[in-house]
């Protein structure tokens, strides 16, 4: 397995997806990307023509399969600095800083197994889509269950590509709650992920299920305690928490 | 070699100069509140929160939060300026006078360390915090100060960086010798004067 | 300012460090207790980055970019078991 690079390292905006209103996936160009694991996350540096730096850090999209493939999925925070120039302004052949890939605890690799539960709320869910994208490309048969956490419907990331994942694979089951609105109809959940909730989705305890959740500090912090409440072993349930998010 | 600039990307606040003789170098105006912590927010209940003096005095004197809101206090406007390069103009607050906290004391001590809940510290010399440059501020434009930005009580010490104004303040420790706070030990200026740009060590 | 955690400051540590981090364990100079890094409490701004020990809060490590200079405080931990 290639070895981390510390330092900061040219990038090229290759091109940029439309996720959401909110949300671009970019795809970035470097000249020696070392590969990477399935969670980690790269630091971004941009520096204006004054010399003016900042700093910040996204989840890798895309998984260690899509060689050399930079993937970041961001979303605008509406007060950022950062990410309205990633979404908004920043075209193909425009350039900033990577460092990364970043991140040893926070990974998932298909021959750790199963099975695999995945809670992610607003962009949590962007490094477990690269960890189900990973296990997608090696055709991997671990049993996996993704608990994703939106607002709404138009702000659920990747929803195409998760409901093609989940009708094409019996091991993979993607439930999705929306906890500010919902369409008439809708047979997901619609409330903030609690108890009851994790305890419907979630493998028993007794499954000793790998878990990766993901998302803003308190949403992580609840349903980390929730799945402990329900018996899962701390020492199984990963956490990262980011900073403000949409969930 | 200079790192590659991207394209359209600027700092999210043109660093304006309104006032040029307000806002000292290095910095640039903002119109929120910035929050920056090294630890959490602490939640002391006022039944529970007292402020005291002590250290290099004769008697250490302590008030109860009762005693404390019974001290004249007073409604102060002032322009503040942190390390991290952001300045707020006329902000308001209302507290207590350390000039009035320190009636009747008397010490030889020339240096003060502020404490506060959750172990953060800084230093400042003690004529830093007399006549009329300092404050124990309880009240931020009309309202009673928000945990997170240090209620209930903070020091209020406008004309050095901002970091010398202990947020969850909960006393004075009169000194003879100075003692290096939290960020003077990490990185920071021992004293802080924002208009020599005194940001970090050996500036 | 949210609170996050040990996988945050992966970077930062990495470049204090030269290595990967946040899979290392640490041992909390005040309390004794063990916790890998990545589940550290950490507060990062402008000012500089603080981890703290996940059982009793006190400050484990606190890293500050002077410049081109890096100050690194560890006082607060007692031993760094690697990975």
């Amino acid at each position: 397995m290639a070895a981390p690079r510390a330092g900061w390292q040219s990038a090229t905006l290759r091109d940029k997806r439309t996720e959401t209103d909110r949300a671009a996936t970019l795809h970035l160009l470097t000249d020696a990307w070392p590969g990477h694991r399935a969670g980690q996350h790269v630091d971004v540096r941009l520096t204006a023509e004054d010399g003016y730096q900042a700093q910040r850090s996204y989840s890798i999209a895309s998984p260690p399969e899509d060689d050399g493939d930079v993937a970041l999925t961001v979303e605008r925070l509406d007060d950022g600095e950062v990410s309205p120039y990633l979404v908004d302004e920043m075209a193909p052949g425009d350039m900033c800083e990577l460092r990364g890939p970043i991140g040893g605890w926070f990974v998932w690799d298909a021959d750790d197994g199963g099975p695999l539960l995945l809670v992610g709320g607003g962009s949590g869910v962007v490094p477990l889509m690269s960890m189900l994208r990973h296990r997608a490309a090696l055709h991997s048969g671990v049993p996996a269950r993704l608990l994703l956490s939106a607002r709404s419907l138009d702000d659920v990331l990747y929803a195409d590509e998760l409901h093609g994942l989940d009708a094409g694979d019996d091991e993979l089951d993607v439930s999705i709650t929306l906890t500010r609105t919902a369409p008439p109809d809708w047979p997901g959940y619609a409330r903030r992920v609690d108890r009851p909730m994790l305890e419907e989705v979630a493998w028993p305890a007794a499954d000793r299920p790998r878990v990766y959740v993901c998302g803003p500090t308190p949403f992580v912090e609840s349903v980390a305690a929730g799945l402990v409440d329900l018996g899962h072993d701390a020492g199984l349930v990963k956490t990262e928490r980011f900073g403000a998010t949409g969930s | 070699m200079s790192p590659p600039f991207s394209r359209g990307f600027h700092r999210r606040h043109e660093a304006e100069r309104a006032d040029a003789d307000r806002v000292p170098p290095g910095q640039y105006v903002v119109n929120d509140f910035p929050v920056l912590s090294a630890g959490p927010t602490p939640h002391t209940p006022l039944d529970q929160w007292s402020f005291t003096i002590n250290g290099a005095v004769d008697e250490p004197r302590t008030w109860t939060w009762e005693q404390f809101q019974t001290l004249p206090a007073e409604e102060v406007t002032r322009d503040i300026h942190c390390v991290t390069h952001w300045s707020k103009l006329g902000t308001t607050w209302r507290g207590v006078a350390v000039d009035t906290l320190l009636q009747g004391i008397e010490t030889s001590a020339e240096y003060v360390v502020e404490f506060a809940d959750g172990g953060y510290t800084t230093n400042v010399p003690l004529d830093d915090l007399r006549d009329g440059k300092a404050w124990v501020a309880y009240e931020f434009d009309g309202e009673p100060l928000e945990s997170e930005h240090g209620g209930p009580a903070r020091m209020l010490v406008p004309h050095l960086y901002f970091w010398k104004s202990a947020k969850w303040v909960r006393g004075l420790t009169l000194s003879d010798d100075d003692r290096p706070g939290f960020w003077e030990q990490n990185g920071y200026h021992n004293y802080g004067d924002p208009w020599r740009e005194q940001r970090y060590w050996n500036d | 300012m949210e609170r996050l955690d040990g996988n945050a400051a992966a970077g930062l540590l990495q470049e204090v460090f030269a290595r990967e981090m946040t899979t290392a364990m640490e041992t909390c100079a005040s309390c004794g207790n063990e916790a890998v890094v990545a589940t550290t409490h950490v507060y990062m701004g402008d000012i500089g980055t603080v981890l703290r020990c996940p059982t009793c809060e006190q400050v484990l490590m606190t890293i500050v970019h002077v410049r081109e200079e890096l100050h690194v405080d560890l006082s607060g931990v007692r031993r760094i078991d690697l990975r």
